[in-house]
């Protein structure tokens, strides 16, 4: 195969130059003593320890935690079993009609998300907060859990479901001791992306949040609208930071997984 | 007796699709027949299609244009050497990398990187010019959104070059073809796939990013997503918001049909 000539080298390094630079230009800078961006005055971690004194920013951390975590697993639960289902329905007009159905969260674009649930909590009368946005991202959550379980769950053989029942296994049995733990690299992946949707959104829970409930995007939003503050440097080094542990972690976890599975196969 | 379970097992999943993809949709089409009063009517529809927001529909589609084109522009090369290089997944995984960083952190790192004081004016003036005002203006909204968008254009794209034969171009070669002649009738073609499902994640964003117009635009940019916001959150007129919506969704189903792929098995595999 040809070798990259020089040109194209210089070509992806320029890329990956523009990729980095502004998330690098911020997190130099959340470290600078002065108060703005443009000139660097001196080393502190003032702002970091602004972030962490910060009460009311450390309850919003925890919220939006709390809401990735929680509307990951119930949205993984609800996945996990609307995938088994969707494979169980022998009609394939009716699959394809859920499939397409399924389909239609992943495609909207974000305002269409929050608009529609704002009109529809407004009506059934859930209160704007804690509450809605919860729902908001396990409804746009399932969808993607979905489609990460159903590929496990297509190539896996019905044989042995057959087996097990043949074997005098139970309903549960065959759930939890057969089909679950075939489809966990499925499951993991899809509470994974569930977590990372949750936690990057912020359209859908800036239309659905209400007043008195805030996560780290909505919040990182109406800071950025006052100006600039290298508080919110100070947060996206550190997001920065965890995001890298998350994404080496998930790397070593997949791999594993993976080594696993093809061990046994 | 195994389907018996599995249908039980349905059973959230569908009362998840009644409640929360068939009522919202529903519901946004209810509201957009509403007046500000609540009675029926098509005022809306009147409304939308005045040359106001027949005009701001048509700027949208123009930023959302200008954004797709330059994002391809940028990423098909960018795509197309990755997959030559050593260890093209790891190189792959540092391009996905930033589209996981926080999409408001980076909007708010061009705040700074674009004021009168940052450091592209600080660049302009060692030229001996006059600092400009890059924020809130029309070509610093484009530059960001397709800076936001290229690690999800370079993906597919990657993905269908990756799969391509490369006996393939080493037969058109031999065959006489110059390298011109081999990408515009075996890679483009081959790979067009890719290029439409990277067409697909940034075009119907673009029109509808209102965090982008709202931060780095000023009121400049106004897209389909920010008059929607604008109506929901700030005028409160649920009933033009949801209009704006539908043909939002419209929009969404044209091109998804323009640019979806014939084999629709392909994409969930």
């Amino acid at each position: 195969m040809k070798k990259l000539s020089l040109s194209a080298k210089i070509y992806l390094a320029i890329v990956f130059i523009v990729l980095y630079a502004p998330i690098f230009y911020l997190i130099m800078y959340s470290f600078n003593s002065g108060g703005t961006m443009n000139t660097f005055d001196s080393f502190t971690l003032e702002h970091y320890q602004a972030v962490f004194e910060d009460t009311r920013l450390l309850v919003i951390l925890i919220n939006t935690v709390v809401v990735a975590l929680l509307s990951a697993l119930v949205s993984t639960i609800i996945g996990v079993f609307g995938a088994i289902g969707i494979v169980s329905v022998k009609k394939a007009r009716l699959r394809n009609t859920l499939l397409s159905l399924n389909n239609v969260l992943i495609v909207s674009p974000d305002v269409i998300i929050g608009a529609s649930f704002l009109i529809l909590f407004t009506m059934i009368g859930i209160k704007l907060g804690f509450a809605s946005v919860l729902i908001a991202h396990i409804a746009f959550s399932v969808p993607i859990v979905v489609l990460m379980v159903l590929p496990k769950l297509l190539e896996m053989n019905t044989s042995l479901i057959d087996a097990a029942q043949d074997l005098g296994a139970s309903k549960r049995d065959i759930l939890t001791r057969v089909i679950l733990p075939y489809i966990k690299p499925g499951i993991f992946a899809g509470f994974f992306l569930a977590l990372t949707y949750s936690l990057d959104d912020f359209a859908v829970t800036f239309f659905v949040t209400g007043n008195g409930f805030s996560t780290l995007s909505v919040e990182i939003y109406s800071m950025a609208r006052a100006g600039i503050s290298l508080t919110v440097n100070a947060i996206s080094g550190l997001v920065f930071l965890v995001t890298i542990i998350v994404v080496v972690g998930y790397y070593f976890v997949t791999s594993k997984t993976k080594r696993k599975v093809g061990d046994r196969a | 007796m195994q389907t018996k379970t599995s249908k039980g097992a349905l059973f959230p999943y569908v009362i998840w699709i009644a409640l929360f993809v068939i009522a919202p949709i529903a519901l946004v089409g209810y509201y957009s027949l509403l007046d500000l009063q609540g009675n029926f009517s098509l005022e809306n529809y009147k409304t939308f299609f005045s040359s106001i927001y027949l005009k701001m529909t048509l700027s949208s589609f123009w930023y959302a244009f200008l954004v797709t084109f330059f994002a391809l522009l940028i990423s098909y090369p960018t795509a197309y050497f990755l997959t030559k290089t050593k260890y093209k997944h790891l190189w792959l995984l540092l391009i996905i990398i930033p589209s996981w960083i926080n999409l408001l952190l980076k909007t708010y790192a061009f705040i700074g990187i674009f004021g009168l004081f940052g450091p592209i004016n600080a660049v302009i003036e060692m030229f001996g010019l006059p600092a400009q005002q890059i924020l809130f203006t029309d070509i610093s909204f484009v530059f960001v959104s397709v800076y936001i968008f290229i690690p999800f254009m370079i993906l597919p794209i990657f993905n269908a070059l990756d799969k391509l034969n490369p006996t393939l171009i080493d037969a058109s070669r031999d065959l006489g073809a110059s390298s011109l002649t081999t990408f515009r009738r075996v890679i483009l073609p081959l790979t067009m796939d890719g290029v439409k499902s990277g067409i697909q994640v940034v075009f119907i964003p673009a029109l509808s990013l209102f965090m982008i117009t709202r931060l780095i635009a000023g009121n400049r940019v106004i897209t389909l997503g920010t008059a929607i916001e604008q109506q929901f959150l700030v005028t409160q007129n649920w009933g033009m918001g949801s209009t704006i919506a539908v043909f939002l969704i419209l929009f969404m189903v044209i091109i998804m049909l323009v640019t979806g792929q014939k084999n629709k098995g392909g994409r969930i595999r």
